[in-house]
């Protein structure tokens, strides 16, 4: 455990919190906001994977020679995963609005009108 | 074209299947032509005779009503199960976690 | 310029349908005429597409398709020892798995036309439906695990949409909620598995991934990530709790496609066990029997809770999860047995083919059931078995379809599902025989579900409300018409289908070596 393992503890706090909440939280919006920490924690795991001790951040257009550089894939990986992201939080919140309109509730444990 | 699926233990050909077919329906044609020559249809001797009740025929045996011994008898299997099935998509999450959860103890342990 | 335009079809077999959906607001704009035909079109192109790309698979090998590369063929640049670019890798499997999908949704594209009408909002109906094939055929297609998430995601947000599309009803928005929450949690998980991957072995190519993978504690803990959530996709006991609810609620356009979409991400869980997993796993027993024991439950949990279901749509739901049991027996017992090649050889690629057989079986007659129930609630207005009744005397073109996907489904001579079954039980039966007997009881409980539905939607004297019913119109006819001739045509020509199409497929996923050897060369 050094300081580099930190982002990784976070990564691990951040999905335990998303899990829980979305576990045990019975307001839809808080659910949407635990899918969203679920995400975040996903994304900042991808993100840590990239850094490198040492290594320079690729933006160089002509780069020094020399200098190793890290591959930036990590970084391309975790914004298209940003960008899905932000379309299913748009979408769980406005299937949320739908359900509040027919249910009149925002209890997850009311809207179970399919079962068994 | 019409060619054995071979099966590694045994075959199916799909003729011998239509030649049976063929056959039970050239049976069934055959049963049928032999019916009585009096037959008039929309008469008293078409309707159906069932212990002298009026009109049973017409009504229609619904879905609810199948199967109802069965499910009677298997109460104790179907009553947790059903049960289970909640609709509650933080139970479904729940489900979902825990069967993560084994299969990942079970891979692990391996 | 034709066979340099073929090149491509790995690519267009994606973008055709990706385009179009992004194209469709525009040419709705034109009108309701131009609305169908640009939906007719981009479906029946794709298909020409998948056409191609399965002539080419299945007569020059393998396809690798490199994305940005100088030439699509060039997996590894010059100077690096593994493949940086996003790659799609077309074998067997995964063309048998773009043919069905690209199939039934074909079928389904024609039927809309029709069932859908008076419906709002059908040009978003176009763009979802599109998306939704598009989602699919990529994850079938690519060879990258990044790319693969994408997929899955758009697929899963494509299909929630079309799930909650009658969203005036309660039920279709909780079970659009439902599917996209679940979809969206089992998404990340997978996004874990492969960050995991990632940082272990710099790479995100499946068969670069498989090249280096040494397996200990922390790849398997990406193979159960991938595992559970790729089984919760494919709507597998204990975590099937969303696909009757799913496919219940959405239109019955859409469920008939849902079935191919979760079909998808049985596709990814049989990649990933075979080509990405595979022999680098210190026993592929464990695994295996992971996936038998997930089958099991899944049929014998599926078909017990369809019997009571008075919902027509419902009931065929959980037959969906019960099918979905056969197809993981199948492959999984084939797995279980990988590293034993005298038994292998002797029943262990016979249950892969009766599994994969299944799976394209499944999409038609499944497929064909759903429409026909998507038929009867187009002329009755209900899915409730428990009103229904003598429609036979008013649908005789929906009955006899109905005879064939129903007889299909519980594996009655001589249509699809006996077939693919009977490989199933034989050679599962010489893996573990009780394996085998559970599938038939099941098959037994299949068929005495299918008869209640037709005793009662369809037998019994005409009933009073349905007396002015008539047959539905003709492009709901072509709709079904075209996936029972398919039933009916596989069923008579098992063989046939079996060594053209399911055996190399099933070679393709067992032949881990071949898999990695596309991408990385003969090493």
């Amino acid at each position: 455990m050094g300081i580099a393992d930190l982002p990784l503890v976070a990564v691990a706090a951040m999905l335990a919190i998303g899990v829980y909440g979305l576990l045990f939280e019975r307001n839809l919006i808080k659910i949407a906001v635990a899918m969203s920490v679920v995400e975040s924690g996903v994304n900042l795991f991808l993100v840590s994977l990239g850094y490198r001790q040492g290594g320079t951040a690729p933006i160089y257009t002509m780069a020094p020679e020399g200098t190793p550089m890290v591959l930036p894939t990590p970084q391309a990986l975790t914004l298209t995963s940003i960008v899905i992201g932000l379309a299913t939080t748009a979408f769980l919140l406005s299937l949320i609005v739908v359900l509040y309109r027919h249910y009149g509730t925002l209890d997850v444990r009311e809207i179970r009108r399919l079962r068994g | 074209m019409l060619e054995t699926l071979v099966t590694g233990s045994g075959f199916w050909h799909p003729i011998f299947w239509l030649v049976a077919l063929a056959l039970a329906l050239a049976i069934t044609l055959i049963i049928r032509a032999l019916g009585r020559a009096g037959y008039q249809k929309g008469t008293e001797q078409t309707k159906p005779f069932l212990s002298g009740q009026p009109e049973r025929e017409k009504e229609h045996l619904r879905a609810g009503n199948i199967y109802w011994g069965f499910l009677e008898a298997l109460r104790g299997y179907y009553r947790p199960l059903q049960a289970g099935h909640t609709g509650i998509a933080a139970d479904y999450l729940a489900w979902f976690v825990a069967g993560l959860v084994i299969i990942s103890i079970v891979l692990l342990w391996s | 310029m034709t066979a340099n335009l073929a090149v491509h079809a790995p690519i267009l077999v994606v973008a055709v349908p990706l385009l179009a959906a992004f194209a469709t607001p525009l040419v709705s704009r034109l009108g309701e005429a131009a609305r169908k035909t640009w939906l007719i079109l981009a479906v029946a192109a794709t298909f020409l597409w998948v056409l191609v790309l399965l002539d080419r698979v299945l007569n020059l090998g393998p396809q690798v398709y490199v994305f940005g590369a100088t030439h699509p063929g060039l997996a590894l640049p010059s100077g690096l020892r593994f493949p940086v670019r996003i790659i799609f890798e077309v074998d067997a499997m995964s063309a048998f798995m773009v043919l069905s999908a690209s199939l039934v949704a074909l079928a389904t594209a024609v039927y809309s036309l029709r069932f859908m009408e008076g419906s709002d909002g059908l040009d978003k109906f176009t763009s979802l439906f599109l998306l939704l094939l598009a989602g699919m055929l990529g994850m079938e297609l690519t060879g990258d695990a990044f790319n693969f998430f994408v997929f899955l995601e758009v697929s899963s947000i494509a299909a929630s949409a079309l799930v909650a599309f009658w969203r005036q009803e309660p039920e279709p928005a909780e079970a659009g909620f439902k599917y996209l929450l679940l979809g969206t949690f089992g998404a990340l998980l997978v996004l874990v598995a492969v960050g995991i991957l990632y940082g272990r072995y710099d790479a995100l190519n499946f068969a670069s991934l498989a090249a280096q993978l040494r397996v200990g504690p922390v790849e398997k803990l990406a193979l159960a990530l991938l595992v559970a959530a790729l089984a919760m996709k494919a709507g597998a006991v204990p975590l099937h709790f969303v696909t009757p609810d799913a496919y219940s609620r959405a239109p019955a356009v859409v469920t008939a496609i849902l079935v191919s979409v979760s079909q998808a991400s049985l596709y990814g869980l049989f990649r990933v066990a075979f080509s990405l997993y595979g022999l680098n796993l210190p026993s592929t027993a464990v695994l295996g029997w992971v996936i038998i024991v997930l089958g099991l439950l899944s049929m014998f949990v599926g078909v017990t809770m369809a019997i009571p279901q008075h919902d027509v749509k419902r009931l065929m739901a959980y037959h969906a999860v019960s099918q979905t049991g056969y197809m993981l027996l199948g492959v999984g017992v084939g797995l279980a047995v990988l590293a034993d090649p005298v038994a292998f050889r002797e029943y262990g690629l016979k249950a892969m083919e009766g599994g994969i057989f299944h799976i394209i079986n499944h999409a038609m007659y499944k497929g064909l059931l759903f429409l026909t129930a998507g038929a009867l609630f187009y002329r009755t207005g209900t899915e409730d078995l428990n009103v229904m009744g003598g429609l036979a005397h008013r649908m005789r073109f929906t009955t006899v379809c109905f005879m064939i996907g129903a007889a299909a489904i519980a594996g009655l001579p001589p249509f699809n599902g006996f077939a693919s079954k009977l490989l199933i039980y034989e050679s599962v039966y010489r893996f573990n025989p009780v394996l085998a007997v559970i599938a038939m009881v099941v098959s037994i409980l299949t068929l005495a579900s299918f008869v209640k539905v037709f005793q009662s939607a369809f037998l019994g004297p005409e009933l009073p409300a349905y007396r002015k019913v008539e047959e539905v119109p003709a492009g709901m006819r072509v709709g079904m018409g075209v996936l029972a001739a398919v039933v009916v045509f596989f069923g008579l020509f098992p063989q046939l289908i079996v060594n053209t199409l399911v055996s190399p497929a099933a070679q393709a996923l067992a032949q881990q070596a071949v898999y990695i050897a596309q991408v990385m060369g003969g090493r």
